[in-house]
């Protein structure tokens, strides 16, 4: 174990955030000749906000992947609350407590936001298969439960109106917004999204700021976040790690990214030219 | 030693001629697939529907005659002697590509866009549709089709080597082997195939070619007509015009399990295959567990197979992405 | 002016979580289950039986049990025939080696050694979706009924490679063979309808039903919220089995009381019942019970119309209804993918706002 393990950190607002929950170590991903993640190390601590950023193409989603399992990297190892991870399957995962979203939006489109929410409750539901043909009694009761806690994140992001409506019919924005609710549900350790706020609009990008921190504050929601607004990204994470190429060239707090030479040579210059 | 054994290669290579039949149906779906990304279920019913075509125009037959009969109490049904074959197959041929015209118009262009699995229900819509118009059309009897190909054993091996091969079976080998090879060539060396090849890759690369979407499609299930035909006609004077035709014509889906479903060598390979397979299995093993297991031997062949190579043979590896 | 859901509120999950949240809706439902259950058990005659109730009853089932599979789950299966073979043959054994077991424990356990089968061809879903999948059905469906042809031991030995259900009873009333009372055979299918129909809407409302649809909807994503793909699909084989074996035993013990594979079991059934749940509605129980009554009066309605009432020949009726019938599928396909059953619910909206639309 670590020192980092049990230590906490004080970020730059004076916020003090907890040891260390996940730890990649030397993390190397090819799909076939191609490199996509080459010897990566970050950590990542129980409450902060935490924000994986870098042009296209440089492994940030790879990187999530790895990290709930979609992808097993050829070499390095995941530690996760303080133990070394076996390879799992993605579903292993979501029982360790670690939810995500998607860049391209991954609802289940026939089924209505509540539904999609409930879904999210999965890993909390246990009845078997005979008890939830019966129904009544053990399903019935479980299924109550958690509703509860669903309409509690509906309530959260004022989402009542559209709680019976089929998702595939809903704006852009809005399904963001349930994706986020449908990992919420699952009371995660730690949450991680993919670019959450990619193509809405000021004020939707205003409100999903909102939505996020109040989750990191509210829930102690851990989250790792990966966003390509520059403006957000300050605001709102703890720290930054910077990708290029699918390697890591940046890892600190905002103010010390902004100032890094050659983050603002690889990243911020380009995209201010 | 079974090297030496006539009775092995007799198996064989009757299990080699079937297997080119499979493996022209088999390329039918393809052409279809990778140009319009549809599994077309059809495609035996099509075989049974050009057969009945073809044997209504050589016999001279009065389309719907029961139906006028019924509707308008006519009792005519035949118009004639019927007509020669060469007249009959291009008639039929000409039927079939209206046929096409006709699924891309009512079935297919009012799908585009739908999942793989939409469409391929639709094929199992149409196969039904055009099962009931064929027997309505000509009738439900079984029907004997002669188109002149000769028939018995082939005296020439029987004599030479022991072996009993079927004449009719090589001649519907030697068509098939000249209509696969022609295809092959149309795909690769005309303006027309490449971008039936296109296509797939990328709709609008294809239009940029100048060839809209809806004349390729028309063009591949023309194409597919056609071996549909030849695989009517060969199938049809082997053992009768009847329903049992469209479900040989089934067994090339497990040609395309084999062979992957964009790959015109996978088909040819897997045809031969499954057709060498199925009589060998049929030949040995067979008799131990009651026979007749030719109705299932290619789709468990398949089956077991895909559990180890999901993407066949030839087919590319599909790597999924979030 | 009666249809209102104004003033409808919800207090309760419970409430809310209801079958049918209308007031309007769950009286007619309730009032035609008692039509159903009580009153026309008492006029039911053997024609009526025979040709219109049981296979509307057993196909119900069946469309059920597919609907499960693919309109919940996603898998588009064409082994529905070989698993309702499997059903009946497992019933056809039960009931000639233990001839004291009750009707319905026979049935049941015929579902349970289905589900057994339908797992066993399930397997290969994990690695194959889509239409290899269904292709890769296929193979459970030629295998299964050449299986029943020449495993002998699954029809006794008997010559005629037929099998023919004896005469056994539920609770000491006779439901098959040749002297079972239309009324008896009626309610004890109708029996099996109610139930199993009641406990596949609990499945499919629980959390194991959102399973299967998060898995058609979008695996990826439902394997990351923690739903295992292999026991989501398999689950849904299971179930989907069990049902189509019940429908199996039903249809050869208690309907046609004899059969033998190649023609009771052949792939035309496997398209029966998926053509019941594409008109129907995939996904919805109501949708599986509109297209099992389609797919079973079509066929009787033409009969009477065409070849009783204008003296068509009957082959004549036969082609014309296999082409509407497909006609019918390409249509629903590309007008409305979620059938008859969507086409009522729209129906409904509008009936809602009625006389006033805007």
């Amino acid at each position: 174990m670590s020192l980092k393990a049990v230590e906490t950190f004080v970020t730059e607002d004076g916020r003090s955030i907890g040891p260390v929950i996940l730890e990649v170590k030397d993390i190397t991903l090819k799909f076939g000749g191609v490199t996509a993640i080459q010897n990566i190390s970050f950590d990542i601590r129980g409450g902060e906000v935490r924000a994986i950023i870098g042009p296209n193409g440089a492994g940030k989603s790879s990187m999530l992947n790895v990290i709930n399992g979609f992808y097993h990297p050829q070499e390095g190892e995941v530690w996760f609350k303080n133990e070394l991870r076996a390879p799992m399957k993605p579903y292993q995962i979501a029982y360790q407590g670690i939810a995500r979203t998607f860049q391209n939006i991954a609802l289940f489109k026939g089924m209505s936001t509540l539904d999609n929410i409930m879904t999210g409750r999965f890993t909390h539901m246990s009845s078997g298969i005979f008890a939830q043909a019966w129904w009544k009694g053990a399903a019935e009761k479980e299924e109550f439960s958690n509703r509860e806690k669903v309409e509690q994140i509906i309530d959260f992001l004022e989402i009542q109106k559209i709680r019976k409506t089929e998702v595939g019919r809903l704006p852009y924005g809005l399904q963001k917004r349930v994706e986020l609710g449908r990992a919420l549900a699952a009371e995660p350790r730690l949450l991680l999204l993919d670019e959450p706020m990619a193509g809405m609009n000021v004020e939707e990008k205003e409100d999903m700021s909102r939505f996020i921190l109040d989750v990191n504050e509210e829930f102690g929601t851990t989250v790792a976040l990966i966003e390509h607004d520059m403006g957000v990204v300050m605001d709102i994470a703890d720290r930054v790690v910077v990708m290029d190429y699918g390697k890591k060239i940046g890892d600190g707090t905002p103010e010390e990214i902004r100032k890094n030479q050659v983050v603002i040579d690889a990243y911020l210059g380009i995209s201010h030219d | 030693m079974f090297l030496f054994d006539p009775f092995f290669w007799e198996v064989v290579i009757s299990g080699l001629l079937a297997g080119v039949m499979y493996a022209l149906v088999a390329l039918g779906f393809v052409l279809i697939f990778k140009a319009s990304g549809i599994f077309n279920f059809a495609q035996g019913v099509l075989a049974l529907f050009a057969a009945l075509t073809l044997v209504g125009f050589q016999t001279g037959q009065i389309p719907f005659a029961h139906l006028l009969e019924a509707l308008f109490g006519l009792h005519a049904s035949h118009w004639g002697e019927g007509m020669n074959t060469v007249l009959a197959l291009f008639l039929s041929l000409v039927v079939m590509i209206g046929l096409a015209w006709l699924i891309v118009k009512i079935v297919l262009r009012p799908l585009v866009n739908q999942e793989g699995i939409i469409l391929f229900m639709a094929t199992i819509g149409l196969a039904f549709v055009l099962e009931g118009v064929g027997d309505l059309m000509w009738g439900a009897n079984v029907k004997r089709l002669d188109v002149g190909l000769p028939e018995g054993p082939s005296d020439f091996l029987l004599d030479n080597t022991g072996m009993f091969i079927e004449k009719l079976e090589i001649s519907a080998a030697v068509v098939a082997i000249i209509l696969v090879v022609t295809l092959m060539i149309f795909s690769q060396y005309t303006k027309m195939g490449r971008a039936l090849r296109a296509v797939a890759d990328d709709h609008q690369a294809a239009l940029s070619v100048g060839i809209s979407l809806e004349t390729i499609w028309w063009v591949v299930w023309s194409i597919s007509g056609l071996v549909a035909l030849v695989a009517g006609v060969m199938w049809g004077a082997k053992s009768g015009v009847q329903f049992s035709l469209s479900l040989i014509a089934l067994k090339a889906l497990p040609v395309l399990m084999l062979g992957g479903f964009t790959s015109i060598p996978g088909a040819i390979i897997g045809g031969l295959m499954i057709g060498v397979g199925e009589k060998m299995f049929e030949f040995y093993i067979g008799p131990m567990i009651g026979g007749a297991t030719e109705n299932w031997f290619a789709y468990m062949l398949a089956l077991l197979f895909l559990l180890f190579r999901p993407q066949g043979l030839f087919g590319e590896k599909i790597i999924e992405r979030v | 002016m009666i249809y209102r859901e104004a003033g409808d509120f919800k207090t309760t999950y419970k409430a809310d979580q209801d079958t049918f949240p209308i007031r309007f809706d769950r009286v007619a439902f309730w009032l035609s289950i008692f039509v159903v259950a009580l009153i026309i058990p008492f006029f039911v005659n053997d024609y009526w039986e025979k040709a219109v109730f049981l296979p509307f009853f057993i196909y119900a089932i069946a469309a059920i049990g597919l609907n499960i599979l693919t309109g919940y789950c996603g898998q588009v299966s064409l082994g529905t025939g070989g698993f309702m073979a499997v059903g009946a043959y497992s019933s056809y054994k039960l009931m000639t080696s233990f001839p004291s077991l009750d009707m319905f424990v026979v049935v049941i356990l015929s579902g349970f050694v289905t589900a057994v089968v339908g797992i066993i061809f399930g397997m290969p879903s994990l690695r194959i979706k889509g239409f290899y999948l269904a292709v890769a059905t296929l193979a459970s469906q030629f295998f299964l009924v050449w299986l029943f042809n020449k495993w002998e031991w699954t029809y006794n030995y008997s010559a005629t490679g037929q099998i023919t259900a004896p005469e056994r009873d539920f609770l000491g009333i006779v439901v098959t063979g040749a002297y079972s009372d239309p009324w008896a055979t009626y309610i004890f299918c109708f029996g099996f309808l109610f139930i199993f129909g009641w406990m596949a809407r609990n499945l499919v409302c629980g959390h194991i039903g959102r399973s299967w649809m998060a898995i058609r909807d979008m695996d990826i994503a439902a394997e990351i919220i923690g739903v295992n793909p292999l026991k989501a699909k398999l689950s849904a084989f299971a179930v989907s089995s069990f049902y189509i074996g019940v429908a199996g035993a039903l249809y050869f013990a208690v309907w046609l009381g004899a059969a033998e594979p190649t023609e009771a079991f052949s792939i035309d059934k496997s398209f029966d019942v998926l053509f019941m749940i594409i008109i129907g509605g995939l996904g919805s129980m109501t949708g599986s019970l509109i297209g099992a009554a389609f797919i079973v009066l079509l066929p009787v309605t033409f009969k009477t119309l065409l070849v009783g009432f204008l003296g068509w020949p009957t082959d004549i009726a036969e082609f014309i209804q296999i082409i509407l019938i497909g006609s019918l599928i390409i249509f629903f396909l590309i007008k409305e993918p979620h059938g008859i059953a969507a086409l009522w619910r729209t129906l409904k909206q509008k009936l809602r706002l009625w006389p006033f639309p805007h």
